[in-house]
């Protein structure tokens, strides 16, 4: 058994008996990132020097003080489109390809202060636009289980370290789905906390009342540990909210005896694979036998979602993205006639097409004479859909259904179809839409590629996702399953 | 059709983009088939809805008006693609 094959709690489990130090997980990790790298292609920057001289001044802290933080001497990645001071950010877009922020994101001030080790930044869809990393101005990344097909997206190159380990955890970050789909299609643990839970100061934006960051993790425990650390409010984030954060390690308890837990029928369309409806299904009978009250619900308005989240998320794109000018920071264009020409030719150089798209349907969206017929439309929907989701929980503690349509599917697959790459986001946008809080995790495998397990729960009770979430993992071992690399 | 191609040139002088001509035949017939697929939205009845522009209660978040850090000049510029004597640089905006 090697380190790097080891979760949070059992790494940190070893530094408190002294059986190995923070350097020696980290040389462990960087062995690993060094075998397998070049074909994962999950990184954009490695920050391997800094990683080392982190870790051994890390190896002292635990010397001198004897007391371990949460998170001491663990290796880990960051989505590049976290600010990292001095480190290059580049949302994984040409327009950023040399950007290096003057500060840090409040989430890697919190890990930092946590005790953790930087690996590197890692790939992404261009400012967090996509399903599969295809997107990157740099490279895709591969899913592990197969390399010809995609890791999902857009936090790919996060799912993919933490399923290679590469990483002992990662963070991304979930608009419309880029945690929880990636987390699927790599079969690692990922959660989307609820809007408002995690700081976004310091997330480059991309549709600022959908966005959250969250974790990527190897198991249930991990991903408690890790929100630990990143949940609370912050005064440098207006959106965030002000409300106490649990200790959600107490939550690691196998047990959901009278738990309600909903299934929607609206999730088992046509088009889904039949084995991710089987596993989904499965996995409600599971649930049943350890004792939860499992039952049929509805969210009829789930088929509005993909459309409501296609104007929303472009028209605050749009606005988000109109700061990349060639002025302050990032790529300017050589050849420009005057001032708006240099604007025009920057953006039409620095970005790539399905940024250009988003903005280009945004921009229509919020137009002059098209505001109402779009913008205001799909905010009222948006409104059916929360409520949707209020009327299910009035009834049900939590729901589960599949994260993905689909496992993995090939690069290549959809480049050419906008559309069909929006649609492996169809059981994801929701809950970005309700502001709450959804977690995936590994409950099947077909052909070798793993199956994902969505579960959504109440505003700020990820308590009760995690608890969930623990008893299913507990009594499977989906989660130990590695890929072969 | 519910864009041209003189819609998409107009939308892309909103946003500031040059696009050539592939990319307007591109993005005229993908912003359709999207919008077509949006249409959807208007088989429901929302007149009587509230939008929702976000999902948490938001009010105004004031702080304290006190003198604090904040980054130095040199930080400021440091991503500049053109600078002088501590300003960013652009081209001559008025002849």
């Amino acid at each position: 058994m090697e380190l790097y094959e080891l979760t949070i709690h059992e790494l940190l489990d070893l530094i408190k008996k002294r059986e190995t130090t923070p350097s020696e997980i980290t040389e462990s990790v960087l062995k690993r990132v060094g075998q397998v790298e070049d074909r994962v292609k999950a990184f954009v920057t490695i920050t391997e020097e800094e990683a080392r001289e982190r870790a051994k001044h890390i190896d002292e802290d635990v010397n001198n003080e004897g007391n371990i933080k949460s998170l001491m001497g663990i290796p880990m990645a960051l989505k590049d489109n976290m600010c990292t001071k001095g480190i290059r950010t580049t949302c994984s877009s040409k327009i950023l390809y040399n950007f290096k922020p003057p500060y840090n994101a409040t989430v890697v001030e919190k890990l930092n202060d946590a005790g953790t080790v930087l690996i590197g930044k890692t790939n992404l869809d261009e400012f967090a636009m996509g399903s599969s990393t295809e997107n990157s101005a740099f490279h895709t990344t591969r899913n592990p289980w197969d390399l010809k097909r995609v890791p999902g997206g857009s936090s790919g190159g996060s799912a993919a370290a933490v399923a290679a380990d590469e990483v002992i955890f990662a963070l991304g970050s979930d608009t419309g789905g880029s945690i929880r789909q990636p987390a699927s299609l790599c079969g690692v643990v990922g959660m989307k906390p609820t809007y408002g839970f995690v700081s976004r100061y310091g997330l480059i934006a991309f549709a600022s009342s959908l966005d959250q960051i969250g974790p990527f993790t190897k198991d249930v425990t991990d991903c408690a540990i890790v929100m630990n650390a990143i949940c609370g409010h912050d005064p440098m984030d207006s959106t965030s909210a002000n409300v106490d954060v649990p200790d959600f390690t107490k939550s690691l308890v196998a047990d959901v005896k009278g738990m309600k837990i909903g299934v929607p029928k609206e999730y088992f369309i046509e088009g889904i694979q039949p084995e991710v409806k089987d596993a989904v299904m499965k996995a409600a009978e599971l649930f049943e036998e350890m004792g939860a009250n499992v039952e049929d619900i509805s969210l009829p308005h789930t088929d509005y979602g993909l459309s409501v989240y296609y104007i929303i998320a472009p028209a605050e794109a749009s606005s988000n993205l109109a700061r990349y000018d060639g002025i302050q920071y990032g790529f300017r264009a050589e050849e420009y006639d005057d001032l708006i020409d240099l604007y025009k030719k920057t953006r039409s150089e620095g970005f790539g097409p399905e940024v250009k798209r988003r903005i280009m349907l945004g921009t229509y969206a919020l137009s002059s004479g098209y505001y109402d017929a779009y913008y205001l439309k799909a905010q009222k929907v948006r409104t059916l859909v929360k409520q949707d989701f209020d009327n299910a929980f009035e009834k049900c503690d939590i729901i589960i259904c599949p994260t993905s349509p689909t496992t993995a599917f090939e690069i290549g697959a959809k480049t050419d179809d906008p559309l069909a790459m929006y649609l492996s986001d169809v059981f994801t946008i929701p809950v970005n839409l309700a502001g709450i809080p959804g977690i995936s995790i590994p409950c099947g495998f077909s052909n070798g590629l793993p199956i994902g397990l969505q579960i959504i729960g109440k505003p700020f009770d990820e308590a009760t996702i995690i608890k969930a979430a623990y008893t299913f993992e507990q009594a499977t071992d989906y989660h130990k399953q590695k890929p072969n690399l | 059709m519910k864009i041209s191609k003189k819609d998409v040139e107009h939308v892309a002088n909103l946003a500031r983009l040059h696009l050539d001509e592939q990319e307007k035949e591109n993005y005229t017939k993908q912003l359709n088939s999207i919008l077509e697929y949006m249409e959807k939205l208007n088989l429901l009845d929302t007149e009587d809805v509230p939008p929702t522009s976000h999902v948490i209660p938001l009010k105004n978040v004031f702080r304290e008006d006190k003198v604090r850090d904040s980054l130095s000049n040199e930080e400021v510029l440091a991503n500049a693609p053109d600078a002088e004597d501590g300003y960013f640089k652009v081209p001559k905006i008025i002849e």
